[in-house]
């Protein structure tokens, strides 16, 4: 027999679990399970005090395990395992009891079955602690390179960030161009400096990096591995051009006789040619040859650029090529899309020609846009002498999006600024709110007021054409209620700026699949704690930074690009990473070799021995996932630190019957059987 | 001196369906040895005892039980519980009591659910006035009765502890023998083993397997599978991976797919279980939608995955109504009565 002594430790977290748990009954009640020596409740189990607490125990009663219930190993797993490893017990032989965000959190108004329940979830780790072995955490060596997926300005500052400090990086790009949404803007807020004067020489220094390989027109197709050590497989799409010859000079798409509506950059108010280079300050400078446009792909004729390039670099043959890269880390800086105003039918955005777009609007504005930067209506000529600007668009609406996008209260305001400077015309802010929470943000709100926007407070119910006043006539109506005068109010302009919010990536969820991270049901990729680890997930050795962690403006973006670039910077420090020795091995002795397996993983580490007719588990490749563990019928392969009788007494401790005089379940269903 | 006393050997049936009885014969001449050397005191199939022959002799006089068929009415626990006091080696011998088999299947309903199809709904049933068996009927002669009709079929370890099992449906020939020469050796392997090898199917069976990916699954007369290339691997659903081995694969080699009669394999508790996730873990699929249409080629799951083993299963039965407080709701007419032993 086993000599088993568990040390348990209910904590009461200050009121977050003592509140709504009767710790004291808890621990009381755990001193009785089998296996437990002594059994305590503490105010806060994570102080020094606590952990003390444990390592006295560990020395003095000579411990085998020790079950802490507080809060998610997520949280503290790390702090107790140091604990036990200090006073000399395998910190494997550890086991944390959730009984915060599983008990005391979610049943507030129950103390009688949040106690229970934490009982219970005490009474599974009991089990489980008094099965465990203990174990030796692996080493892992951290490759040097990191991949970066996504070229905006989030993935530009973590790419700069670490090349500069000497390391390499591979930053992926599914545009021909980086550059991500800000080179789309003329003016960033609140110091309505240019954007492309600060986003240029960012991507001008990614480009020449020795330390960036730079892989636009290109995505992600499979990523397999653990941190340390990805192999990731990458398809550069074809862009028919040799960039190996072609200078970017240009002669190519001023001679393409195919012109299409640029839908990407030009949000649909531009030409672009079939052979393009997205906007002038690309990077890289070489153009692509969208297929789909293209005459000679189409028609079979053309190859008028060909015939115009000067160095041979049109190359029709051109195929997607597959790369495979190894990399310690990744970071996603994958951005988002702005919400279709289609959506919202009474607005009329895409029926009402004066109905524009946030995006529209910015290439209105910007300098290099379809206009040269003037603001006009979409004949592309008249002036509009009034502007409505309509905030919160998909956005503080069950309907489409319960968040605030956050940065479309700021770019109203500028929006606004623009207006004025550029037609001088009147200007209404319909808006629920006005959030300007960060820096010099509130300032630029007050310079707005002082500059005569009219700021009418509610959301807008209907955008309209037909008039019923002369005054009316040929205009857009806007009718919204005022609710700071509590009337109705009909708001005839020339244009509608909709501020249409921020939506994670319509493929967030099949690329959070792919990298192994958390996703929230709207599409935003979870962070690993909100408040203390923002950039980092659940997933060790892949990070998130920008607005697909959730909607950012321009500054957080680039704060949190430097922040996850630290991260990564901090492992590549240190070379090396302890992870959990979780690993699958095969009993070869009662393998029957039916092969079930041997498809199964998803790394390659299981190989069929043909003479012996068995499969084996090469340890080197394989990442404790556990797929096989699952799948194998005849249940011998096994994964350390989940072993079937570790998961089989967890469970048979979760069913422990924690009422008053109750017994203890046995997996099998029968009824207690006396020993003969 | 007289010779030593010879070994007492006791034989017997619950809810089984007597193939089990049969295949103690199937060790052919060996059965002469086997009258030779024991003392058989029970053997209701094939020799005329009495309950009251059993009752009399004392606790641990037999030597040996080999117990087949399940425990399904008040009648079968009693002999288990009797045998089980009058034994010194309880073996549940065969399928049935090991694992519940194909009564077992009895327990995705209950006894009102049995019968009510058995008696008033089968279609080849004529019973106008809906006669159900009672309990007890008063005859002239006096009171006639029957055994208590229990909700859950349960394995003989369910109701009474077992020192090893024989699985099988009914158990090889070379297995019984192996048993009894165990016996007779005093060569016993540790109480609670089951008598066999530790491997499944698959190490006995002489086909070529390949890694797996199973596209749709075929019934036996859809296709005529290739006689050298593992089963699964062509689409027939077969249990042999998730099954002990010790029948020589016998049904794999003829074509036809194993059902699984012999149990799990050494440490598995759910054979139904290890089936279902190693199955799904083969399917070629992508989407949900495609994973619903290899399944749908796959009728009766519950039949290929649990066939015998759904008494022992860690599911053990389906869930019962609960009616009338705590206790199942009384069956149809006055009969079939509350098993007294549920708990669930």
């Amino acid at each position: 027999m086993k000599d088993t002594r568990i040390g348990v430790y209910v904590c009461h977290c200050g009121h977050n679990i003592a509140g709504t748990v009767d710790v004291e009954s808890v621990a009381e009640w755990a001193a009785g399970l089998p296996g437990v020596a002594v059994s305590r409740d503490y105010k806060f189990m994570c102080s020094s005090l606590g952990q003390e607490l444990v390592e006295k125990d560990i020395q003095e009663l000579g411990l085998t395990g020790v079950v802490v219930a507080s809060c998610s190993p997520h949280m503290h797993e790390p702090t107790f395992r140091k604990a036990c490893e200090r006073a000399g017990l395998n910190a494997y032989l550890f086991e944390m009891a959730n009984i915060r965000e599983h008990a005391s959190w979610v049943h507030p108004n129950d103390i009688e079955r949040a106690t229970e329940k934490s009982k219970a979830l005490v009474a599974a780790a009991v089990s489980r602690v008094a099965e465990l072995e203990p174990l030796e955490p692996l080493v892992a060596e951290i490759k040097e390179p990191t991949l970066i997926v996504g070229g905006g300005i989030a993935g530009i500052s973590a790419a700069l960030e670490i090349a500069d400090a000497g390391h390499h990086v591979y930053l992926v790009e599914r545009e021909p161009s980086i550059g991500g949404h800000m080179a789309q803007f003329d003016k960033t807020f609140p110091t309505l400096d240019c954007s492309a004067c600060i986003l240029t020489p960012k991507m001008f220094d990614v480009g020449n990096h020795p330390n960036i390989t730079m892989m636009t027109y290109s995505e992600v197709e499979q990523v397999d591995g653990f941190i340390g050590n990805f192999t990731v497989r990458i398809r550069q799409k074809a862009r028919k051009v040799n960039t190996d010859l072609c200078t970017g000079c240009g002669d190519c798409w001023a001679k393409c006789p195919a012109k299409v509506i640029d839908t990407v950059f030009e949000a649909g108010l531009g030409y672009r040619t079939a052979i393009y280079r997205p906007f002038p300050q690309a990077v890289p400078k070489y153009p692509v040859i969208d297929m789909e446009s293209c005459i000679y792909f189409q028609k079979g004729t053309c190859r008028a650029c060909e015939k115009v390039c000067p160095t041979g670099a049109i190359d029709f043959e051109q195929e997607d090529e597959t790369v495979v890269v190894n990399v310690g880390n990744i970071i996603l800086a994958t951005g988002v899309e702005i919400f279709d105003a289609r959506r919202i039918s009474q607005y009329g955005y895409g029926r009402l020609p004066n109905v524009f777009s946030n995006l529209e609007f910015e290439r209105l504005t910007n300098a290099a846009g379809p206009t040269g930067g003037e603001v006009v209506l979409r004949d592309g000529v008249t002036r509009p002498e009034s502007v409505a600007i309509i905030h919160c668009v998909g956005s503080r609406d069950k309907n489409y999006n319960e968040y605030c996008s956050a940065v479309c209260c700021m770019a109203a305001l500028k929006f606004s600024h623009l207006v004025i400077e550029r037609t001088g015309a009147e200007v209404y802010s319909f808006y629920i709110d006005i959030r300007t929470p960060m820096k010099n943000y509130e300032e630029f709100y007050h310079r707005l007021l002082e500059e005569g926007v009219h700021f009418v407070r509610g959301r807008v119910a209907e955008v309209t054409d037909s008039a019923r006043t002369p005054g009316e006539e040929g205009k857009l109506i806007v009718q919204v209620e005022d609710t700071l005068i509590g009337k109705q109010r009909r708001v005839p302009v020339d244009m509608v700026i909709l501020m249409n919010g921020l939506e994670p990536q319509s493929d967030a969820k099949e690329v959070a699949n792919q990298f192994g991270i958390g996703c929230s049901e709207a599409g935003f990729y979870i962070e690993r704690h909100p408040k203390l680890d923002p950039v980092a997930t659940m997933t060790d050795g892949v990070f998130i930074a920008g607005a697909c962690q959730g909607p950012k403006d321009i500054p957080a973006s680039v704060a949190q690009g430097a922040a996850a670039a630290a991260r990564v910077l901090n492992l590549i420090g240190r070379g090396e990473v302890e992870i959990e020795p979780i690993r699958a091995s095969i009993d070869e002795e009662r393998c029957s070799g039916c092969r079930i397996c041997n498809n199964m993983c998803p790394y390659n580490a299981i190989d069929y021995i043909e003479d012996l007719g068995v499969s084996r588990v090469n340890p080197a490749l394989c990442k404790g996932c556990g797929t096989c563990v699952a799948a194998c019928p005849s249940q011998v392969i096994s994964g350390q630190h989940y072993t079937f009788d570790q998961l089989m007494s967890q469970i048979e401790g979760i069913l422990y019957d924690v009422r008053e005089g109750g017994e203890r379940v046995t997996y099998a269903g029968a009824e207690p059987v006396e020993a003969k | 001196m007289a010779a030593k006393a010879k070994p007492k050997l006791a034989l017997y049936w619950a809810a089984s369906c007597g193939g089990c009885e049969i295949s103690v014969l199937a060790i052919h001449e060996k059965i002469l040895d086997v009258a030779e050397a024991f003392d058989i005191v029970l053997w209701p199939c094939v020799m005329d005892f009495k309950r009251q022959d059993v009752e009399a002799m004392a606790d641990g006089e037999i030597d040996v039980c080999l117990f087949n068929g399940a425990i399904r009415t008040d009648e079968n626990a009693e002999w288990a519980h009797l045998l089980r006091s009058k034994s010194k080696v309880m073996v549940a011998y065969g399928s049935c009591s090991s694992e519940g088999c194909i009564p077992g299947l009895a327990n995705f309903n209950d006894s009102r659910q049995m019968m009510q199809y058995i008696y008033l709904d089968a279609p080849s049933v004529d019973n106008p006035d809906g006669v159900l068996p009672q309990m007890e009927t008063q005859v002239p002669e006096g009171i006639l009765t029957l055994p208590g009709f229990w909700n859950t079929v349960k394995t003989l370890d369910q109701v009474v502890p077992v020192d090893y099992y024989l699985p099988g449906c009914p158990p090889e020939a070379e297995w019984t023998l192996a048993a009894i020469d165990a016996i007779l050796s005093g060569k016993l392997p540790p109480a609670g083993s089951t008598i066999g090898r530790a491997s499944t199917v698959c190490d006995e069976c002489p086909r070529v397997r390949g890694e797996k990916k199973i596209s749709r699954f075929y019934r036996p007369y859809e296709i005529i599978p290739d006689p050298d290339i593992c089963l699964l691997d062509q689409g027939l659903f077969c249990a042999g991976i998730a099954t002990r081995a010790g029948c020589g694969a016998l049904c794999p080699r003829v074509n036809r797919g194993c059902e699984g009669c012999y149990g799990p394999p050494e440490g598995v508790v759910d054979a139904g279980a290890k089936l279902i996730s190693a199955i799904a873990s083969v399917l070629d699929a992508d989407t949900p939608e495609e994973i619903d249409a290899i399944l749908d080629t796959l009728p009766d799951p519950a039949g290929y995955f649990y066939r015998f083993g759904l008494a022992h299963s860690l599911m053990h039965r389906v869930r019962l109504e609960k009616q009338n407080g705590d206790k199942v709701a009384s069956p149809v007419g006055e009969i079939p009565r509350l098993d007294p032993s549920l708990k669930d």
